[in-house]
């Protein structure tokens, strides 16, 4: 599928073009996809009640739902923040109407404004078209939560969305991709399916790839008991471009710091795409792996790499889903049994680029930023660590520390619009379970608002590479840069640069 | 009108309980501050001050909104200081000093609600996402600001014995409701909020206290966050695993 696009179209299209995308549909999930992850198998007669029901349980469990779906007024702050939106201007792209494709059924069934003044208060009864644009358009979320920031209420639509998600799989009308790929982290470890042989024998040729290239035994450790560190890092590290350059990085990194580390086959994938579909007991499950790798092999720190979903659930959620973190209660027992294990000198879990920007910091590892003089770098925040994480202790260590590891390894480094940088970032298009490629021309249109920012910092600044800390990030504009008229080598990670200057 | 007032009062006040029990008994499972957030309970007291008084999302995402949601929460604060005199006696010497910003207020208000209104019917953006029920709220805020405008410049009714008919409907010991047509549009509209509040867009204002995107602290390597119902899965999962 060819798909180009320039980022000044569009541009002067009326507001509203509505069912622009009501064509882009994901694919459906197959029945043997569902099952294998114990999801219903396919839509099948009663779906409508089962989907009411599991509204009701979740509306009952998620404080987020309930008061998101009760809150807002229609002030319609968020219309323009989507990227989605602003790519498409399909109505059903903005923040609000997507909840209210939520919101409406809820009215109908949920309270007694909806229940007697339907027409008035815009509620809806669950039909199977409703259903099918929920399937549509809650697969054009990227849960990037940019909208959030300036709601009024603090909306987030990544909630509703995961929630919309949640009750699809729970009628059997899940999302191929992700249902696929959840699969695969249990079946075989990491969600591209790489098995621990191919694993090994992957890491063991870029060993000696590297021992030829910089003449150093730089080592890429499996499954080794007693390693201070334990990397959980996104499985596209290991042999997508350009991410295996950051994974070389963090090699590099431990090398020179002499801090012994180890990735684990069980634990070979740092995503956790429970998130995307707003499914607790998955996201546990999937989160789970990392507390069995981490006591089977002792570490006493855990690290993730370069991932922006991931960061978001290892920061913010592992500590509830498996206890990596501190300040259990003492009767908490599974929070406890880990927290006794790891090293409370160091943050739990920790950030490669927390490690990387303390080492360079002590003066632990050293580095020649000329290697990178070819680069005038710039930063695009991912969304995950931008708004749903931080770094470090100051609250915007998640902005800071990655801009000052670039400084350090680089000369030249500009920002691209402040408008489109730090908590105002706009998704890379890809993000949230959107990485595939039916859904490719959602995903062009959707980097719109960044390839602009990336053009006049193009333009004006000659920026030539743009780091970023995130897997579908880099996945993403590597697919849609050449349809902006780019180079899909200009983007690379953090890492890739520290890799470029590190001196071992 | 004084069974109205009961009524109206009753619906409100156990509608909105019933409703903060209900948020305040959901669990939140995962901590989800949108960030950057503060990190402990202080800062998040002072962020959500900052929502509450300054409107300080909004300002990010909209100015021109900004300005009319402004114009009318502060109005109306203004206004509802200055109807403080009708529940108290004696009215306290502050809330006689204030009484002039009432007016002022009310002004606010109607700029603030025609603004709103305005953007509601000339953004395309706007104009989708609007319901009818959306312009009905405006429309009876503004005949509730409207009517109390015109009574303050043009028909002044009898203030003494409105102040006479509230004092007697919170004390329990009624006193006529004075027959002024004007009066009784006013109190009817108000009714009307007061009762519709607990189950419509009104729940705005209580649901920002609740919302975990801005009421959680951003705390979660440091201390471990479990809602009940995790919690309880985490013990049957346990158990399993036990057995």
């Amino acid at each position: 599928m060819a798909v180009s696009a320039h980022v000044d179209e569009n541009e002067d299209a009326p507001e509203l073009i509505p069912g622009a995308t009501a064509g882009v549909k994901s694919f459906v999930a197959p029945p043997e996809t569902q099952e294998a992850i114990g999801f219903t198998p396919a839509l099948t007669d009663g779906w409508q009640e089962r989907a009411l029901q599991r509204m009701g349980e979740l509306l009952e469990r998620y404080r987020s739902l309930r008061v998101f779906m009760d809150a807002c007024v229609h002030c319609g702050a968020c219309t323009d923040k989507c990227h989605y939106y602003l790519g498409t201007r399909d109505p059903n792209n903005m923040p609000v109407a997507r909840q209210e494709l939520m919101r409406r059924v809820y009215r109908r069934y949920f309270t007694p404004a909806g229940r007697l003044f339907p027409k008035l208060v815009g509620a809806r009864e669950l039909t199977k078209e409703v259903l099918e644009e929920w399937f549509t358009y809650y697969y054009q979320c990227s849960e990037c939560r940019r909208c959030s920031i300036f709601c009024p209420y603090g909306i987030d639509t990544a909630e509703v969305t995961m929630a919309a998600r949640e009750i699809l799989n729970s009628v059997g009308y899940g999302q191929k991709y992700s249902n696929e790929i959840i699969g695969k982290v249990h079946r075989i470890g990491n969600n591209l399916g790489l098995n621990p042989a191919a694993l090994r024998n992957t890491l063991e040729g870029l060993e000696e790839e590297l021992k030829e290239e910089v003449g150093r035994e730089i080592r890429f450790p499996v499954d080794e008991k007693g390693a201070e560190v334990l990397l959980v890092t996104p499985s596209a590290d290991f042999f997508a471009e350009p991410h295996i350059y950051s994974l070389i990085g963090y090699a590099k990194v431990f090398h020179a710091a002499g801090i012994s580390w180890t990735l684990s086959t069980k634990a070979s994938e740092g995503g956790n795409f429970g998130l995307f579909i707003g499914n607790y007991d998955q996201l546990r499950r999937i989160a789970l792996r990392i507390r069995e790798a981490a006591l089977e092999l002792g570490v006493k720190r855990v690290v993730v790499g370069e991932c922006g979903h991931a960061w978001r659930v290892a920061y913010s959620f592992w500590n509830t889903l498996i206890g990596v973190g501190a300040g259990a209660d003492p009767e908490d027992r599974y929070g406890q049994m880990l927290q006794r294990q790891l090293d409370h000198r160091y943050k739990q879990p920790s950030h490669i680029c927390e490690v990387t920007y303390d080492l360079l910091e002590r003066g632990a590892i050293k580095v020649d930023p000329t290697a990178n003089d070819r680069y005038v770098v710039t930063f695009h925040d991912s969304c995950n660590v931008a708004r749903a994480s931080r770094m470090g202790s100051s609250s915007e260590g998640q902005f800071e520390i990655p801009r000052a590891i670039i400084r350090r390894v680089a000369r030249r480094f500009v920002e691209m619009n402040p408008e489109t940088t730090r908590e105002r970032t706009f998704c890379c298009g890809g993000g949230g379970g959107l990485l595939t490629d039916e859904l490719l021309e959602i995903r062009v249109k959707g980097a719109k608002p960044r390839m602009k920012a990336l053009k006049a910092a193009v333009e004006q600044e000659g920026v030539n590479f743009m780091a970023t800390i995130c897997a579908i990030c880099k996945a993403q504009f590597t697919k849609v840069l050449p349809a902006y008229g780019f180079k899909m080598s200009m983007v690379g990670g953090v890492h890739q640069l520290v890799s470029n200057a590190i001196l071992l | 009108m004084l069974v109205l007032f009961y009524v109206a009062s009753a619906v409100f006040v156990v509608g909105l309980v019933l409703k903060l029990v209900q948020y305040g008994r959901t669990p939140a499972p995962l901590k989800i501050p949108t960030t950057p957030a503060p990190a402990t309970r202080g800062g998040v007291i002072w962020r959500l001050v900052k929502e509450v008084t300054v409107f300080e999302s909004l300002f990010k995402g909209d100015l021109l909104l900004w300005l009319f949601a402004i114009l009318f929460h502060g109005g109306l604060l203004l206004v509802t200081v200055r109807h403080l005199r009708y529940f108290l006696d004696p009215v306290p010497e502050v809330i006689v000093w204030l009484q002039p910003f009432g007016i002022y207020g009310g002004m606010a208000m109607v700029v603030g609600l025609l603004g709103l209104w305005g953007r509601r019917l000339l953004i395309a953006r706007v104009r989708y996402i609007s319901t009818v029920s959306d312009h009905l709220w405006l429309l009876l805020l503004l005949v509730l600001a409207g009517s109390g405008l015109l009574m303050t410049f043009v028909t002044h009714p009898d203030v003494v014995a409105v102040k006479a008919f509230v004092r007697g409907a919170i004390t329990f010991s009624p006193e006529p409701f004075p027959s002024d047509l004007m009066v009784a549009l006013h109190l009817l509209a108000f009714f009307v909020l007061l009762v519709l509040f607990p189950f419509s867009k009104l729940l705005h204002a209580p649901g920002l206290f609740f919302s975990p995107t801005r009421n959680q602290a951003d705390d979660p390597r440091e201390r471990r966050h479990l809602a009940s119902w995790a919690a309880a899965l985490e013990r049957e999962k346990a158990g399993a695993e036990e057995r």
